[in-house]
């Protein structure tokens, strides 16, 4: 029977478009990868790795390096920063507001939400401490709490700045303190409507002048309206004083990460590209943010390759985009990024580390680690190098997350492990 | 020799509502994906990905009716086949069309409203042939 033969091919055809998520086991990384051409599988992948504790393992690091725990039990750490007296202040929490418009949102959050803690949002920020400099943090207190989905965290001139899901707000910060003398004063509100993707990360100039924020993009690819994408995607640059705004950079899908680069001055970030386009595209990149510049979401990736999801298109806006400085691998996830110091050992002294959160939508899971890109004449120079490893384990599951990632100017790298409500600290064996 | 029936089999009051209930949501589905081609406005993007979820749930219901009533047939041939078969190929390729509408944006077109309409067409004539009898060499 006719009918039958259709649904034979049909079925068929369902079962073809179901493979297609395997993917490179090595990605291309560097200044010029490997672009596949666009996939469009029926089902997109989505392979999450179980969670399990840690237990008594850890994260692996080079040989001469060592690894320890320094804060546990926390409520979703995400990014720290190291105060000028060594403390470290770590936000926690998990925001975003975004509606659930299709039937995929609801089965594909229920699904996202086996690969995360089942922690409650922190929405505070905590100090830890080592008085005495032996490596383990006795005091872990909260030094404010409140907060909505703290991110982004800077300090200058003896002002700590955070970046909430919503507005970047200042705390008055005297050397020593240990918990904010009061609420905070908002410096600006930033975009918060949707907060599909709704960290904000920070970064502040070296003279303490200029802020940088960093707003996610309010949907993958423009799924839920253009509209809604009005100020998303780009990282502004704010007045200290005044709290007066600008776009700095545009297009960058989801800028997770700031930093500024020792010397130079120069803004770099780390960038989430879009997905369903393959398990080989679009690569996560690290990149220095150019000013004025155009990174190409949502019309187009990687340069001028168009993305013909974003309708109607816009050649003009492709036309003038430019190609990020370096890939980092599609769907790793890069979360945190922080220059090296001399202090970090020969192999490491300069170059940048990236935490990577790892993927959700790709059969081969690739991040659930801490790489470090080499650089050489302020750029980057060569593959990247693993850090820290074993998050994701080769039993298939995953023990932790990496977020942030913020060098200590002691000679350590402090890394926020969102599913193990866990800070690491990595240190050179003396 | 069996002497046929020389009465209209028809659906019951909730098989029929199923079935014939698939159809609007199905065509609702088709004009949504026409409006999104037009505009680009994504809320027509969403509706239709409702209007087939609720499709697909009224058809799969009344799919189970017309399997029942396929196995209780004694002549399967001709009619209970060719109905049960109609509404399978229409939930199947919802199902397909169900997925397509799932990917992001611009990406389940044009695919998606070409399946809107193949469905929805296939859901009315499952539709006609059910509600005009359930059973083969019947009274036409």
């Amino acid at each position: 029977m006719k009918t039958t033969r259709t649904l034979t091919l049909l079925s068929a055809a369902l079962l073809l478009s179901a493979c297609g998520g395997e993917g490179d086991k090595t990605q291309a990384h560097g200044p010029d990868p490997k672009l596949p051409a666009q996939q469009s599988s029926l089902l997109p992948s989505m392979k999450i790795a179980e969670p399990v504790a840690w237990g008594d393992q850890k994260p692996k690091v080079p040989e001469g390096y060592s690894i320890t725990a320094i804060a546990t039990d926390l409520a979703i750490p995400r990014q720290t920063l190291v105060l000028p007296n060594g403390d470290i202040l770590v936000a926690e929490g998990r925001g975003g507001s975004a509606a659930k418009l299709k039937p995929k949102d609801v089965i594909a959050s229920l699904i996202k939400a086996e690969g995360n803690t089942k922690v409650k949002s922190g929405n505070r920020i905590t100090l830890l401490r080592d008085a005495d400099g032996d490596g383990t943090y006795e005091l872990k207190t909260v030094f404010a709490d409140n907060l909505n989905a703290p991110y982004g965290l800077a300090y200058a001139d003896g002002k700590l700045y955070v970046a909430n899901q919503d507005a970047l707000v200042r705390f008055d910060y005297a050397d020593g303190q240990t918990k904010a003398s009061g609420a905070p004063t908002k410096v600006t509100d930033l975009p918060a409507q949707i907060n599909h993707h709704w960290t904000k990360s920070l970064a502040v100039s070296e003279d303490g002048r200029q802020l940088y924020v960093g707003i996610g993009s309010n949907s993958n690819i423009t799924e839920r309206g253009m509209e809604v994408e009005i100020d998303r995607a780009m990282v502004w640059q704010i007045d200290a004083a005044t709290g007066a705004h600008r776009p700095y950079a545009t297009g960058l899908r989801n800028p997770t990460a700031l930093t500024i680069q020792p010397g130079s001055g120069q803004l770099w970030t780390v960038v989430n590209e879009r997905d369903e386009l393959g398990p080989d595209l679009v690569p996560d990149y690290l990149s220095s943010v150019r000013e004025g510049a155009f990174y190409g979401w949502p019309y187009s990736y990687w340069g001028q390759n168009v993305d013909p999801r974003a309708q109607p298109q816009n050649p003009a806006k492709v036309a003038s985009a430019v190609k990020p400085d370096y890939s980092l691998g599609s769907h790793v996830a890069a979360l945190g990024v922080d220059f090296s110091i001399p202090a970090m050992g020969e192999k490491f002294a300069d170059g940048v580390f990236v935490g990577e959160h790892g993927s959700w939508n790709r059969d081969n899971p690739v991040g659930y680690k801490v790489i470090f890109v080499p650089f050489s004449n302020g750029k980057p120079a060569g593959e990247p190098v693993d850090f820290a490893t074993g998050f994701r384990g080769d039993d298939g599951k995953t023990r932790g997350r990496p977020v942030g990632v913020t060098v200590d100017p002691k000679g350590a790298l402090i890394i926020a492990d969102d599913l193990a409500n866990t800070v690491w600290r990595v240190t050179r064996n003396q | 020799m069996t002497t046929l029936p020389t009465y209209r089999c028809t659906p019951g009051p909730l098989h029929a509502t199923l079935l014939a209930g698939s159809v609007p949501l199905f065509l609702g589905a088709l004009l949504s994906d026409i409006a999104y081609g037009q505009t680009y406005q994504i809320q027509w993007a969403n509706f239709a990905s409702w209007l087939i979820a609720g499709a697909l749930v009224f058809s799969g219901f009344a799919l189970l009716f017309a399997l029942v009533n396929l196995l209780r047939a004694e002549r399967k041939a001709g009619r209970p086949a060719a109905y049960f078969l109609l509404l399978l190929a229409a939930w199947v390729l919802g199902l397909v069309n169900a997925f397509q509408h799932a990917k992001d944006a611009y990406a389940m077109m044009p695919t998606g409203l070409v399946l809107s309409a193949v469905v929805t067409l296939l859901a009315m004539l499952a539709t006609w042939i059910g509600l005009t009898n359930l059973r083969s060499g019947a009274a036409q």
